[in-house]
């Protein structure tokens, strides 16, 4: 029986394995799925599920289950659904409100409310330095006072909690330094009024409060905006699919009650086809094999395969590909593209957590968590830098009041350049003291270390999943600067990997025609997965020769394949192997199979009970944009280096046409001798990227300083590799370059000035040159400014 | 210098000392995992902040953060490239095998604040 939950509070990867795994605590559950983008569980199980159960344990772990359920066999539970929850079928995927929003919403509340009592201070506070205390100093001194109370303890308290919380358990971040700066200036507030010894700070410590809480709402708006791309891909997906049910799958009552829960949902004249035996259904209810209908203009609900029709697709959400794909019977579709031109009937391949668009989103949020080498050091700083700060505070206060002639005298000397010193040197040593320590506490700002690699990371990945460019691991983005030489596999990178035969010859004594040696040879391939194999097979058909049924099928090492036909015994291999099978060649044509292989094509022969019987020669076509990418790589400073299991002739012929030196190919490669090849290149010594379609390749992709592996449309579920084209451009290749490139200035960019900003602004406050507010402004500004600087790089064209 | 300046000096130097000391030499008592989970709160720190846990068994870490500070809205275990948001007053569960002994530490966004898990 299967059952569909709608599942609150959901909002990242985890969050669906969580519940996935809730769920499969559930007695009599047999599986599982949790579908993010529509916040559904779709679970199946033997007997009634136990609704309560399953409550519990996805609350055990922190989420809900919106009260109702869609049962798609049992009629009861169905036919029991409330208004409420028709109601709810409206709206299929309506989002749960994103606990991030919430939290964003409550700082800009915290924000606003310092506000309005930081304004009239700061408005007080400057008619008192620029023209004197009003009404009087004790009722101005009072005010600040009873003005501070409501911004700092208030919007203010979650700050002071966690900064004196921390504290006391031995441990310090941000928090505490603005919760000791604010309430040091605060304390300053009460002793002014009982003492003229001491300056009124009660207002700045307000003030201060006030711009962090400004800094934090910007910062995490900024952080939002970081992560914009990954919440536009989960915004993607279609909300509802119309099908074509095949009748045995479903009885005609549960036919109605679906079609029950379409018209629910609206009457829309889908709902009322079903005479068509067309049906409406939400996208998350689709199951593998369902068949889509799908009109031109429609979003296409999931991956599928084209059963019939052809059309144009916009497939630029997903692969960023800008030019639409022509499709027919036959090619695999991708979720969440655009159907442009004609009506498809698509057979559903895929279904929630498999499909395309759930593989970028899973792979772009893994690659959050990875590390990048340079932010090692950052991470260092930041791990000391309160304790560090807390001391050089003290260092400043207890300097200050041991000499304060000395430091003052600097204050006095630069007073006429510092508009906001005009009163200070006329303070009490104290107060001075106070003015610097308080300043240090608050400008230091690791937060802008902390910041500058993750938030880059974020906005470089989902700037590369929009064009096609998936980073796995953020380490790739640095170790890209140091990769010289470029290692392309050449099937399927450079070309196209879909091999066709393009000639066939046979030995002129054997007798037997063209047709009848393809036919024997696409015989024994038939079984074979391999490209050349299927390409064999493919011609076989299209010549409709029909296939002989074949025993003894057997792989030989080293490049071939044997077989019994017709009692013929078949040995299918390249030259090397046919020799070392005593095959006697002398009626081999060295000059046709020179030229062949000069045309870069793959020659295979085959023998017949022991004789040579002929040769078929399979070429692969380069890509378009193969020789443009490389000819660019080149330019861009990069040795290319192309690897293959084709001989050398054949080898570099494709390499000669694709510009890559003939010096530069390996040919004889075996796959799994990639690796090796790539070890080599690594001892020239350069770093080495190899790029390949992950097919065979996955030893290479690891070995290689960068891997980058080239999907092929729909599979993006590439284990290894650093980086994934999503697209099997070359061209591609050169964006993720300059992408990888532009993201890690960006770092070293954001780095340097958040490093920058410490060294210079901890200095100028510990000399008491800087207004503790400045120091504030200064300290909200540089964290905003590194996030907004990762932001930039959304700009970068690639 | 007077004797006043000095005084102050030594007070200086010595809130010097005692933050560091504070700060930089505190020794933590390892919490061993009981069981398969280990119920973390985040309220300004990480409590308990010391996990120990047996290699080989898997474990699950629920970490609920009460405090309001996004200073902690995340917590990243660096070796084992695990990055969690931990929403405010949510039950956030990480699950993992460790494989390798050692100490992996753990941290919030930042890094200030810290913690570790020791895998025996």
């Amino acid at each position: 029986m299967k059952t569909t939950l709608e599942i609150t509070g959901m909002h990242c990867a985890s969050c669906q394995k969580l519940v996935s795994r809730a769920l499969a605590k559930v007695p009599g559950v047999k599986n599982a799925e949790v579908n993010l983008m529509t916040n559904k569980a779709y679970i199946e199980h033997e007997g009634e599920l136990n609704l309560q159960t399953a409550k519990k344990e996805v609350e055990s772990v922190g989420y809900g289950i919106r009260n109702q359920q869609f049962n798609k066999t049992t009629i009861q539970q169905v036919s029991n659904q409330t208004s409420e929850q028709s109601n709810k079928w409206k709206n299929p995927a309506q989002p749960e409100i994103d606990p991030a929003v919430i939290e964003l919403q409550q700082s800009q509340h915290r924000m606003l409310l310092a506000w309005a009592f930081a304004t009239p201070i700061a408005v007080w506070m400057i008619a008192e330095m620029l023209v004197g205390a009003w009404p009087n100093m004790e009722l101005f001194n009072l005010g600040m006072v009873l003005l501070a109370i409501i911004p700092l303890f208030v919007p203010g308290l979650p700050t002071l909690t966690t900064g004196f919380k921390a504290l006391s358990k031995r441990t310090a971040n941000m928090d505490t330094l603005i919760a000791l700066g604010t309430s040091v200036a605060f304390v300053t507030g009460p002793l002014a009024l009982l003492t003229d010894q001491i300056a009124n700070y009660a207002g700045v410590g307000a003030m201060i409060m006030a711009f962090h809480l400004t800094g934090r709402f910007i910062e995490a708006q900024a952080k939002g905006k970081a992560s914009q791309a990954i919440k536009r891909l989960l915004e993607l997906g279609a909300k509802t699919a119309r099908i074509i049910r095949s009748r045995p799958v479903i009885s005609s009552e549960a036919r109605n009650l679906a079609t029950e829960g379409s018209a629910a949902l609206d009457s829309s004249p889908a709902a009322q086809n079903d005479n068509l035996g067309e049906l409406e259904i939400p996208v998350d209810q689709l199951q593998i094999n369902d068949i889509m209908v799908i009109r031109p203009g429609e979003k296409i609900p999931t991956d599928g395969m084209i059963i019939s029709g052809k059309s144009a697709i916009d497939e630029s959400m997903a692969t960023g590909e800008s030019l639409p794909v022509t499709k027919q019977t036959g090619d695999s579709v991708i979720g969440a593209t655009i159907n442009q031109e004609g009506l498809l009937h698509v057979k559903v391949t895929k279904v929630g957590g498999d499909t395309f668009l759930s593989q970028v989103i899973k792979l772009v949020e893994e690659a959050q968590g990875t590390r990048i080498p340079i932010q090692e050091f950052a991470d260092r700083i930041t791990s000391v830098f309160v304790p560090v700060i807390l001391m050089i505070a003290i260092a400043a206060f207890t300097l200050w009041l041991v000499f304060p002639d000395t430091f003052g005298a600097l204050t006095m000397a630069l007073q006429p350049f510092l508009p906001w010193m005009m009163n200070t040197a006329t303070l009490s040593p104290l107060s001075q003291a106070l003015f610097a320590a308080i300043a240090v506490l608050v400008i230091a700002c690791p937060c802008a270390l902390g910041l500058a690699t993750p938030v880059t990371l974020m906005v470089a990945s989902g700037l590369g999943a929009e064009h096609g460019i998936l980073i796995r691991k953020g380490a790739a983005l640095q170790t890209m600067k140091d990769v010289r030489a470029i290692l392309l596999d050449k099937t399927g990178t450079i070309t196209k990997g879909k091999p066709t035969v393009t000639d066939v010859t046979v030995n002129p004594k054997s007798q037997i025609p063209n047709s009848k040696l393809l036919q024997i040879v696409a015989s024994v391939e038939s079984g074979s997965e391999h490209p050349l194999a299927k390409a064999v097979v493919k011609k076989a058909q299209e010549q409709n020769l029909t296939l002989a049924k074949i025993t003894d099928f057997a792989a030989i090492a080293g490049g071939g394949v044997t077989a019994q036909v017709n009692n013929q015994h078949i040995l299918i291999g390249t030259e090397k192997l046919l020799k070392e099978k005593s095959v006697n060649l002398q009626q081999l044509n060295n000059e046709t199979i020179e030229q062949f292989e000069s045309q870069g094509k793959t020659v295979v022969h085959v023998a017949i009970n022991g004789e040579y019987a002929g040769s078929i020669a399979i070429a692969d076509t380069v890509k378009e944009d193969s020789k443009q990418a490389i000819t660019q790589l080149t330019g861009m400073g990069f040795s290319v280096y192309m690897i293959t299991g084709d001989n050398k002739r054949t080898a570099e012929a494709i390499a000669t046409t694709v510009g890559i030196k003939p010096e530069n190919v390996f040919a004889h490669v075996l796959p799994q001798d990639k690796a090796e090849i790539v070890k080599k290149l690594q001892q020239t010594p350069s770093k080495v990227a190899f790029v390949g379609d992950g097919i065979n390749d996955a030893p290479a992709l690891t070995q290689a300083d960068v891997g980058i592996a080239m999907g092929t449309g729909t599979d993006i579920a590439i284990e290894s590799g650093d980086l994934i084209l999503v697209r099997g451009q070359l061209t591609l290749l050169v964006s993720a370059i300059k992408l990888s490139n532009a993201a890690f200035n960006k770092i070293k960019q954001n780095l340097f000035w958040a490093f920058a900003y410490n060294v210079l602004a901890i200095p100028l406050a510990f000399l008491g040159l800087l207004h503790p507010v400045i120091a504030e402004i200064a300290m909200a500004t540089s964290s905003i400014t590194v996030v907004t600087n990762a932001n930039v790089l959304r700009r970068t064209k690639l | 210098m007077t004797l006043d300046q000095l005084a102050l000096l030594a007070t200086g130097s010595g809130a010097i000392l005692f933050i560091y000391w504070y700060f930089f030499s505190k020794s933590e008592q390892a919490v061993k995992a009981s069981g398969s989970v280990v119920n973390v709160s985040v309220d300004a720190g990480y409590n308990p902040a010391t996990i120990q846990v047996k290699k080989g068994q898997p474990v699950t870490l629920k970490i609920h953060r009460v405090d309001p500070s996004n200073c902690l809205d995340q917590l990243i275990i660096p070796e084992w490239s695990i990055v969690k948001a931990l929403p405010l007053n949510k039950e956030i569960e990480i699950t993992f095998t460790p494989n390798e002994a050692g100490e992996f530490p753990f941290h919030c966004g930042m890094n200030m604040f810290h913690g570790k898990i020791i895998v025996l």
